[in-house]
C-alpha cells in the first residue's frame, strides 16, 4: 500500500512565465520508492475523471464547442470522442445560450450532461439558463425537477488574453443558492472534485484555470482509483502554520504556497488553506484556522468588490471576531477590466510579493 | 445534332460564320432570367468546351439547367462545390424578396359556422373524444373566468388567462400521448387540465398552500407536475425552447417512443433562445414539436412591431424544419396538425414547427389592462365572432353529441366545483417553515441546516413577531 510520498523540486513548467516550483520535504528519499510516486497534469486529471465517470454511468455525456473532433479547445476531452462516440461527446454549434439550455433540458429529462464553456467569460451568454433554470428548478418545482448538470471550463486570468477572456466568476456563481461552485488547484483536486461534481445530483459550476492545465502535481494511488472522490464543501489545509492564515483557491494556492516559503524565511509560519469549494464555503475550517492564528489574509484573482474574499472576511468577523488580532487583509485583482499588455496584466493580478506584504502587515511586521 | 462550341463570344461568332449554324447557337443573354437554352428550340444538349475541338453528340433535352453554363467564364466548368454542398450558379443578380407575394396559407377544417369544409384533410375524431375535448375547452373557460375574478378580489396575487386559445390548449393536448414531455410557456394550462390535473390542484398552486405540489415556491399559474409529464412553468421567455431540444435529445438517446412538445408565443420568437432551440433541434435531429401560439400581441407589442417576416411558419425552413401554419381557433385542425407533427417527430426523429394563428382575447395577465393599447371593438369581435369554443360547439352539437342541457349542467357544476376548490384552497394552511430550506439542493448543505436551526429557535423565542398560525 503506497503512502503519499513527497518529491523534491517538482517543476510544473506550464504556460505562465512564473512556473510553479514546489519543494516538499521528502520523508524518505524518492529514489528508493521511485517506482511508486506518480505525477499527473491537471489536464490529464480532468480527462481521466470525465472518462471514468462516462464509463461508469451511461447517462453522463459531454457537450461543448470543439469537445469532440478537435479533442477539446484545451484538450481536456482528448480521446473521448473516439471512445464514446458522437452521441455522448457532442460538438455544439456556437450558442452558449443554446447548448446550456439543451444541457439543462437533458438534465431535466434524466441525463447527466457535462457542459464545457470555452471560458467562463462566455458563460455570461448562457447565464440565464444557469441561474434561472439550473440553479432554481429544484427549489421552484419542490424537488420534482432536479438538474444533475456540471458546467465546467477555464475561469479567471490566463496570459495576455485581455478583458473579455480574463474575468473570474467565482463570486458571481457562488452567490446563487442552488448552485455548488468548486475550484480545484492540484491534479488530485481536479480528479476528486470533478468526479464528485459529476456524481452530484445538483447543478455544479466547476471553475478550472487555463494556466494550471499543464502543471504537474504528485498524485497518490488512492487518487488514481476510479472510485476516488473528494467531498464537496471541505477545504484543504495545504500547509500548516501558526502565525497567519492565508485562504485562497485555484491558481492563487500556488502563489500562497510560495509566499509561505518566503514568510518562513522571515520567521512567519503561514497556514495556507485551499478552499476547493466556494459554495458551500467551508467556514468551519477557515474559522478554526483563524482562531488558531488570529490573523487572516484572504486572496483571490477576481475583482475586489463583492468578491469571495469579502464573504470570507464577513464570515470571520461574524464568527471569530474576538480571536482576531489584526484587521483582515484582502488581496484581489485590480478593480479594472484586465489589460492586455504584459506589464499591466502583471500589475492587475495578485503576485507572491503582495501576499507576503499583506501577511507581514497582518503580523505587524511592516506598514 | 449538337456541336461543341468554344466559350468565347468571338469564337462562337467565328464558328457561326464558319459552320453556318443558325438555330443551335448559344447566345449569352443578359436580360433573360431563364436558362438560355430554353429560349431556343434545342433538340440537343450543348456543352461549352474550352478546347477548340468539336465533338458531335446527340442527346435529348434534359432539364438540368444548373449544368448548362450561361456565362462565358472558364470557372463555370468547375465543380460547384462549397462547404455545405453543391449549389448552382446564376449570372443574374437577383435578390430573394423580403416577402413572398402570397402569405403561407392557414390549414383549417371547420369554417366559422362549425361546418367541415368539403374536401378537408383531417384525422377523424370520435364522439367520445370530441365531447371530452369540448367539455375541457368549456371547463378551461370557466376556470379562467373564476380564477381571474378571484385575483380581482385579492384572493390570489396573480393570474393569466388563456381566453381565445382554448382550442390550441385542448386540441394539442388531445393529439399527444401521455409520455410526450411538455415544456409549456405559460398560457397552456389546458394541456395540464387534459392530462388530469384537477381543479383543486390548480387552486392549490395558485394559493401556494400546503397541498401545492410546488410547495408554495412559485407564483400562481406556474404549474408543474412530473406525474403528468408537464415541466414547471418558468418565467423567463423562450428558455424552454433549447431545453425542449435537450429533452428531445434525451428521449432520442434512450430510444423512447415519445417526443418533447414545447409552446411559445409570437413575442417569444424574438428571443435568442428561439434561434438556438430550433437550430439545435434540427442539427441534433431531436424529436421536438415546437408550437407557436401567434395570438397577435406580446403584452402591448403588436406583431407588426415584433417581426417583419410572414409570421413564424416561414422561419422553420430557415432552420431546416418542416413547418405548418394552422388556424389555432379550429380545434379539429389543431388536433390533426399536432397529431401528424407528433408522429413525424417520433418516427422520423426530427423537429416540427406549428404556427397556430389565434387571438389573445384576455389581457396579458391580471397586471395588464389591454384596453389601453387596443380597441375594445377588436377584443369584442374576436371574443364573440371568432370564438373557438363556440365554433367547436356548433360542430359537436350538429353531430348530435351535445345539447344545451349538457351545456348548462357542465358550466354550473364546473363553476360550483371551482368555487369550492378556491374556498378550500384558501383555507388550507400554508407550508411549514422547514420547507423554506428544502430542495435548494438535493441534500441540505451545512449552512442551510444551521440557518434552519437558527430560524426555528428565533420563532420559538419571539412568537409575537410571527403571524398567528405560523408553524414550524
Amino acid at each position: 500500500m503506497w503512502g503519499i510520498l513527497r518529491r523534491s523540486a517538482v517543476d510544473g513548467g506550464g504556460f505562465s512565465a512564473s512556473s510553479l516550483r514546489r519543494t516538499r520535504f521528502s520523508l524518505v528519499s524518492a529514489r528508493s520508492y521511485a517506482a511508486g510516486s506518480k505525477e499527473m497534469t491537471v489536464r490529464d486529471a480532468l480527462n481521466s475523471a470525465i472518462d471514468e465517470e462516462m464509463s461508469a454511468d451511461p447517462k453522463v455525456f459531454v457537450m461543448g464547442e470543439e469537445v469532440g473532433q478537435y479533442q477539446g479547445a484545451y484538450k481536456i476531452t482528448k480521446g473521448l470522442l473516439e471512445k464514446y462516440g458522437p452521441e455522448r461527446v457532442y460538438d455544439t454549434p456556437i450558442t452558449e445560450a443554446g447548448f446550456t439550455g439543451i444541457g439543462v433540458g437533458a438534465a431535466y429529462a434524466g441525463l447527466k450532461p457535462v457542459v464545457e464553456f470555452m471560458t467562463f467569460n462566455f458563460s455570461m451568454q448562457a447565464i440565464d439558463h444557469i441561474i434561472n433554470s439550473a440553479a432554481k428548478s429544484n427549489y421552484m418545482s419542490a424537488g420534482q425537477i432536479n438538474v444533475p448538470i456540471v458546467f465546467r471550463g477555464p475561469n479567471g486570468a490566463a496570459a495576455g488574453v485581455g478583458a473579455q477572456h480574463s474575468q473570474c466568476y467565482a463570486a458571481w456563481y457562488a452567490s446563487v443558492p442552488g448552485l455548488k461552485v468548486l475550484a480545484p488547484y492540484s491534479a488530485e483536486d481536479a480528479r476528486g472534485l470533478l468526479k464528485a461534481a459529476i456524481r452530484d445530483p445538483d447543478p455544479v459550476v466547476f471553475l478550472e484555470n487555463e494556466l494550471l492545465y499543464g502543471e504537474s502535481f504528485p498524485i497518490s494511488e488512492e487518487a488514481l482509483d476510479s472510485s476516488f472522490c473528494l467531498p464537496i464543501g471541505k477545504a484543504k489545509i495545504e500547509r500548516e502554520g501558526k502565525d497567519v492564515t492565508i485562504t485562497t483557491f485555484s491558481k492563487m494556492v500556488g502563489f500562497a504556497l510560495k509566499a509561505a516559503e518566503k514568510l518562513a524565511e522571515e520567521g512567519i509560519s503561514a497556514e495556507v488553506i485551499n478552499l476547493r469549494s466556494i459554495r458551500p464555503l467551508d467556514r468551519a475550517t477557515i474559522n478554526a484556522s483563524v482562531r488558531k492564528t488570529s490573523r487572516l489574509v484572504t486572496v483571490e484573482e477576481g475583482f475586489p468588490q463583492h468578491g469571495v474574499c469579502a464573504e470570507i472576511c464577513a464570515s470571520v468577523v461574524e464568527e471569530s471576531f474576538s480571536y482576531l488580532d489584526a484587521p483582515v487583509e484582502r488581496i484581489a485583482g485590480a478593480d479594472v477590466p484586465m489589460p492586455y499588455a504584459a506589464n499591466l496584466e502583471r500589475l492587475a493580478l495578485p503576485q507572491v510579493e503582495d501576499i507576503v506584504r499583506a501577511a507581514k502587515r497582518a503580523c505587524y511586521r511592516s506598514k | 445534332m449538337a456541336m461543341w462550341f468554344a466559350r468565347s463570344r468571338n469564337l462562337v461568332s467565328i464558328l457561326r460564320q464558319n459552320l453556318g449554324l443558325s438555330a443551335t447557337l448559344i447566345k449569352r443573354n443578359h436580360s433573360s432570367p431563364r436558362p438560355v437554352f430554353t429560349n431556343y428550340q434545342l433538340s440537343s444538349r450543348v456543352f461549352l468546351d474550352p478546347s477548340t475541338s468539336f465533338r458531335h453528340e446527340s442527346t435529348a433535352v434534359e432539364t438540368q439547367p444548373d449544368l448548362v453554363q450561361q456565362s462565358d467564364h472558364e470557372d463555370d466548368a468547375q465543380e460547384l462545390d462549397f462547404p455545405g454542398g453543391k449549389v448552382g450558379y446564376t449570372s443574374e443578380m437577383k435578390f430573394i424578396p423580403e416577402s413572398s407575394s402570397r402569405r403561407i396559407p392557414c390549414y383549417r377544417v371547420l369554417n366559422e359556422h362549425g361546418k367541415i369544409i368539403s374536401d378537408s384533410d383531417f384525422i377523424p375524431v370520435s364522439e367520445k373524444l370530441a365531447v371530452r375535448m369540448y367539455e375541457q375547452m368549456a371547463t378551461l373557460q370557466v376556470m379562467d373566468h373564476i380564477f381571474y375574478e378571484a385575483q380581482r378580489q385579492g384572493r390570489i396575487s396573480f393570474y393569466l388567462t388563456s381566453v381565445g386559445e382554448e382550442a390550441i390548449n385542448i386540441a394539442s393536448a388531445a393529439a399527444l400521448s401521455p409520455e410526450d414531455v411538455v415544456l409549456p410557456q405559460y398560457r397552456e394550462p389546458g394541456v395540464l387540465l387534459w392530462r388530469g390535473f384537477t381543479l383543486e390542484e390548480f387552486a392549490n398552486q395558485c394559493f401556494g398552500n400546503k397541498a401545492d405540489y410546488g410547495k408554495g415556491r412559485q407564483m400562481p399559474i406556474h404549474y408543474g407536475s412530473n406525474q403528468h409529464n408537464y415541466f414547471t412553468v418558468s418565467s423567463p421567455i423562450a428558455t424552454q425552447l433549447p431545453q425542449a431540444a435537450g429533452v428531445g435529445y434525451a428521449l432520442k438517446m434512450e430510444k423512447k417512443n415519445a417526443c418533447a412538445v414545447t409552446f411559445i408565443g409570437d413575442g417569444g420568437t424574438s428571443e435568442g433562445d428561439f434561434h438556438a432551440g430550433l437550430n439545435f433541434a434540427a442539427v441534433m435531429e431531436a424529436p421536438v414539436v415546437f408550437i407557436c401560439r401567434n395570438n397577435g400581441w406580446a403584452i402591448s407589442t403588436h406583431i407588426s412591431e415584433q417581426f417583419r417576416s410572414d409570421g413564424i411558419v416561414v422561419k422553420g425552413q430557415a432552420y431546416g424544419i418542416r413547418s405548418i401554419r394552422v388556424d389555432g381557433n379550429d380545434a379539429l385542425a389543431v388536433y390533426s396538425a399536432v397529431r401528424s407533427a407528433r408522429e413525424m417527430a417520433v418516427t422520423e426523429q426530427r423537429p416540427v414547427l406549428i404556427e397556430a394563428m389565434t387571438y389573445r382575447v384576455g389581457h396579458h395577465s391580471t397586471s395588464d389592462d389591454s384596453t389601453k393599447y387596443r380597441e375594445a371593438d377588436e377584443i369584442q369581435y374576436w371574443k364573440m365572432s371568432r370564438n373557438p369554443v363556440n365554433r367547436f360547439k356548433k360542430w359537436v352539437e350538429d353531430n348530435g353529441w351535445w345539447s344545451e342541457e349538457d351545456e348548462s349542467k357542465l358550466r354550473s357544476s364546473t363553476r360550483k366545483q371551482l368555487l369550492q376548490a378556491i374556498q378550500a384552497a384558501e383555507k388550507w394552511e400554508k407550508q411549514p417553515l422547514t420547507e423554506l430550506f428544502n430542495d435548494v439542493y438535493d441534500v441540505k448543505t451545512k449552512n442551510l441546516e444551521e440557518q434552519e436551526v437558527g430560524l426555528k429557535a428565533l420563532v420559538e423565542k419571539q412568537p409575537q413577531d410571527y403571524p398567528t398560525g405560523f408553524h414550524i
